[in-house]
């Protein structure tokens, strides 16, 4: 219930902002924190439910991209069509890519992963329709109803977009799924044994994710008016979406919101402080002294600290 | 697409070349990974390193190939440093091939691409050397030196490390400890060591390897993550630590490479390493040579 | 006495805050006008991006010098987008809304400036164009005005065309880079290659990401044409340079070359030396042409330029940079405003003057006067940046108005040519 409540509070609030006067690209950057959240927590019900490293979360966004893109050029589709459309095909990629690849052990995933994003990439670059390597300038309605500009009505889309995946994650968490998605992570051999389908959870946990993944990438052309596919592509997206759980916390839903909002407020911060090549170096850096000190992430490290101090 | 006979022959040669090239670049993590099993994702931004490396003593007028064997030293201390820690913190935990470890390597890799950014900008760089930009003419055929200095390279590496591992006493425990390492403790070799030199080896022919990266062709940082794709599909499709099956693997990767490229341009290319991974994950896992 | 010190303290204050208050009432009346641009400082482009940037700061500091734009001084800011397109939406929506600055220049060339058409457009935001290359074909915006010296695809091909005429050439291999520039450029050529019946038997894109041409060059070779047309970005142009010496086109090629960026870049052109023989590339300032503006422009741009260690000759770039200033500065004090709207029916009516000549745009905010040059590089020597300087190392073909000397064919006779 306390989730519901919160929630909607949330959702509200974005509103309540988007309607208020307030500065232009506060919701510009307030997407990048958002899209961050649902990277976050859609690869945290594969990578640290299942305890499958999904590299291939370029691959993914860029599938909800461009599926977005393209019905947007051939139909004008609206954009909550486009997202529908984006979760849908990249649901599909991840079940692709699980039947591929979730006979073999755990790098073998992880490194065919990696190499969806460079084939369809490849796909992409190829087709003319898609712009190619060139990239494809989109023209946005100008006037939109209720919040005025694109941007803000785009920002409060996320932010329920955010609310939809942590409440899918909280499901699967709690869920069947998630009892067999822990007792893979935990000794797959042992789960199969006691009869856990563990191909079956697997596999809908590759779909769950692909699809979250693809709601996190499919508004990205409408966000910024042009889309091509090195940036759509990049390997930048796995290293965040890998390192925000990592920091949050793995083992609960709410350990990806956690690393999001920590991991995206230091990246703002050293965007505008510093540059901007150096966030790219704080997520790497924070990745590696996480899973070095506090593999349980900052959820983990509450827990020690409650523990210790009774 | 033109095509033509003359032309297929000329891109399987270039293909041969370039895949001598491709195996050498593997050999070191055909070691880590293949042999040692570790994660090793970080193996391709270690061998930009090197390129860089060798960049660096460029301009202190240090032949590239030069330059790459002074790095050996070096980049095998480091190896073994990072081995080290390795496995004080994941391999001796428990907790090795899971998610942390690859995570660990995989921010390693960024860390490194970023300090390259950092150190170096974005912009290409390229060695200088009277050898390279000129072509060993055969008739029409023109083979570019910086191809077959690499291949050659490669081709030298291939049988030292070969015959290191088939006939030392080191070589040969290193084989051991992939296989079975508690007949090996019980044989009174420490394992850990071995798997530390093992890495270090594997690390020191990656400075190499770096130094004909950058003659073959420019760099620059991010160029780690497309040798991502090539090393472990060569290592993949060579089956788990024969080293000569690496050459062959590699010989395979740039003939497909090269054929791809000339029939459908060049817009495929990056893909074909990866494409051929997922097909040999798909189809035979253990490679085409391993058991 | 520690009374006394206080109120003594008190009133200093009291007087500092109204002198403060006074001042500062007046400075706010003449707040600066607000310049905002993103230029490629690194990345392939940079090489020419930090040339421009150059150029444009002396502009403002010249403005400044003289008094600013309407008694006001002119604030200039500039990021680095790196060449990338994909930073530059966001590098441009914060100019607008955090710097919140009055004017916006597009960053150099076609590839970063594609992005924020769409962006400019909606923000009804005029754009100073800046070397790029029919970006605003699809999106229209009225309120566009490019510097560079061209226009459509076709009358840059022209050039090269004419040029090659003698050579009576009939096959045409076309290699483009897969980036909104090249793709442009190509699109247009293509039907005028057709209209003048020729048959193109190569046609291949690249992506801007190759590093190894030896494929395609050798392709281009086994299709045996004549004309080789190649629409680069610096770094592809270098490798592409690179790879014609080492792999070699085959001797029926008559002329190669036609829209290489980079080539124009002093770092790039002293890099390649004598690999750049023979090569028939665009221009648009070749030591020689009579517009005295840009030889002074240049006596002082040099000496700035080497100390900043960035293209000393600033042959390419650096003028049509500063003319941008220029035309600012001429449309900003005749309409006695900096209103997008009003700059821009001024520049659409007028013909401005600068550095680089007479400057009138058409109805898409194109040049309606164009003056783009063909030169074949002759006699270049390695390692030498003030061979630039000769006129006779870069030999003008066309258009006839600039012409200097005559092509010659075929490229291999051309490369080794004197």
């Amino acid at each position: 219930m306390k989730f519901w409540i919160v929630s909607a509070l949330a959702i509200l609030s974005a509103v309540a902002l988007a309607l208020s006067g307030a500065n232009e690209y506060l919701f510009f950057a307030g997407f990048v924190v958002l899209q961050a959240i649902i990277l976050a927590t859609g690869w945290n019900i594969l990578g640290g439910y299942a305890g499958y490293v999904n590299f291939g979360v370029p691959g993914f966004v860029g599938v909800g991209a461009y599926t977005a893109l393209a019905l947007h050029l051939l139909v004008g589709a609206p954009l909550i069509v486009q997202i529908v459309a984006g979760a849908a095909m990249a649901a599909l990629l991840g079940l692709a890519v699980g039947v591929l690849t979730l006979r073999l052990r755990g790098i073998f995933f992880s490194i065919a992963t990696i190499a969806v994003v460079f084939i369809l990439e490849a796909v992409v670059m190829n087709s003319r329709f898609l712009g190619g390597a060139t990239g494809i300038q989109l023209t946005r309605p100008d006037d939109v109803w209720l919040f005025g500009t694109y941007t803000r009505m785009l920002f409060v889309m996320m932010t329920l977009m955010a609310v939809v995946a942590l409440s899918v994650a909280r499901y699967v968490q709690n869920s069947y799924i998630g009892q067999g998605l822990r007792a893979v992570r935990d000794a797959e051999e042992a789960a199969e044994c006691s009869g856990v389908p563990t191909l079956k959870v697997k596999l809908i946990a590759c779909a769950i994710s692909g699809a979250l993944l693809g709601v996190a990438g499919a508004p990205m052309p409408m966000y910024l008016s042009y889309i091509e596919p090195l940036s759509t592509f990049n390997l930048h997206y796995a290293v965040i979406a890998l390192a925000m759980p990592i920091i949050g916390g793995t083992s609960h839903w709410i350990g990806p919101l956690i690393g999001a909002l920590i991991l995206g407020t230091l990246q703002q911060i050293v965007t505008v402080t510093i540059s901007s090549e150096l966030n790219v170096l704080v997520v790497g850096v924070l990745l590696v002294v996480f899973v070095v000190a506090a593999p349980d992430g900052v959820i983990g490290l509450v827990k020690k600290w409650k523990t210790s101090s009774k | 697409m033109f095509f033509s006979f003359e032309l297929l022959f000329e891109a399987i040669l270039f293909g041969l070349l370039l895949g001598c090239f491709y195996a050498a670049v593997s050999l070191g993590l055909s070691v880590a990974f293949g042999l040692l099993d570790v994660p090793h994702v970080a193996h391709p931004a270690l061998l930009v390193v090197g390129s860089y490396g060798a960049y660096m003593l460029g301009d202190w007028g240090i032949d590239p190939l030069v330059a790459g064997f002074l790095l050996m030293p070096v980049f095998f201390l480091v190896g073994m440093l990072l081995y080290r820690f390795y496995y004080e913190t994941f391999e001796r935990r428990g907790n090795a091939a899971g998610v942390n470890g690859l995570a660990f390597f995989f921010g390693v890799a960024f860390i490194i691409e970023v300090l390259l950014v950092v150190a170096f900008g974005v912009d290409q760089r390229s060695a200088e050397a009277d050898y390279i930009g000129e072509s060993l003419r055969l008739g029409d055929l023109r083979l570019p030196y910086r191809l077959l200095i690499a291949a050659a390279v490669a081709l030298v590496l291939t049988v030292v490390l070969s015959n290191f591992f088939s006939r030392t006493f080191v070589g040969r425990a290193i084989k051991a400890v992939g296989q079975d390492e508690g007949a090996l403790r019980l044989m009174g070799a420490d394992p850990v060591r071995i798997k530390q030199l093992a890495f270090g080896i594997a690390t020191s022919v990656n400075a190499l390897a770096g130094a004909m990266l950058i003659i073959v062709s420019p760099v620059e940082p991010t160029m780690d993550r497309i040798y991502i794709g090539r090393t472990f599909c060569v290592v993949v499709l060579a089956g788990m630590g024969s080293m000569k099956g690496t050459l062959a693997a590699g010989l395979v990767l740039g003939v497909t490479e090269s054929i791809v490229l000339t029939l459908f341009g060049a817009s495929w290319a990056t893909a074909v390493a990866f494409g051929l991974l997922l097909v040999m994950l798909g189809v035979r896992p253990q490679g085409l040579f391993g058991r | 006495m520690d009374m006394i010190r206080r109120k003594l303290l008190g009133v200093a204050s009291s007087v500092a805050l109204v002198a403060g208050l006074a001042t500062g009432g007046s400075a706010l009346a003449a707040d600066p006008i607000k310049i905002g641009m993103s230029m490629p400082q690194t990345g392939p482009l940079g090489g020419g991006g930090k040339a421009a940037l150059l150029a444009l700061r002396m502009w403002v500091e010249d403005v400044n010098a003289k008094g600013g734009l309407l008694g006001r001084q002119v604030e200039f800011t500039y990021y680095d987008d790196q060449g990338n397109p994909a930073n530059t939406p966001g590098i441009y929506t914060k100019l607008l809304d955090v710097d919140k600055v009055d004017l916006l220049i597009a960053p150099y060339a076609t590839g970063p400036t594609a992005p924020i058409m769409p962006l400019v457009k909606q923000r009804q935001k005029l754009l100073m164009g800046n070397f790029s290359f029919q970006v605003n074909a699809k999106t229209k915006h009225d309120m566009w005005f490019n510097n560079a010296p061209w226009n459509t695809a076709e009358g840059w091909a022209k050039g090269f065309m004419e040029a090659g005429k003698a050579s009576g050439a009939k096959t045409v291999a076309i290699l483009a880079e897969d980036g909104e520039f090249a793709q442009n450029l190509a699109d247009g050529a293509r039907p005028y290659f057709k209209s003048l019946g020729l048959n193109v038997v190569y046609d291949q894109n690249y992506p801007p990401t190759t590093k190894d041409f030896s494929s395609l060059v050798r392709s281009i070779r086994a299709s045996k044409a004549e004309i080789v047309f190649v629409a680069s970005y610096p770094a592809a142009s270098s490798a592409i340079v690179n790879s014609i010496n080492e792999i070699g086109l085959g001797s029926q090629v008559q002329i190669v070359g036609g829209a290489m960026v980079g080539l124009q870049f002093t770092p790039i052109a002293v890099n390649l030396g004598s690999k750049l023989n023979g090569i028939t590339n665009y221009h648009v300032y070749v030591p020689g042409m009579p517009l005295p503006g840009v030889e002074s422009f240049l006596q002082r741009y040099t000496p700035r330029a080497k100390a900043e260690k960035i293209d000393e000759l600033g042959y390419y770039l650096p003028p049509f940079n500063y003319a941008i200033g220029e035309m600012l500065e001429q449309a900003i004090n005749a309409t006695k405003s900096i209103d997008d709207r009003k700059l821009a029916d001024y520049f659409r009516k007028n013909e401005m003057k600068t550095i680089v000549g007479p400057v009138r745009f058409d109805a898409n905010g194109e040049r309606a006067n164009v003056r783009l040059v063909t030169a074949q590089f002759r006699g270049i020597k390695n390692k030498d940046q003030e061979q630039f300087r000769n006129s006779g190392k870069q030999v003008v073909l066309s258009p006839a108005a600039d012409k200097t000397g005559e092509f010659i064919y075929p490229y291999s006779k051309a490369a080794d040519a004197k």
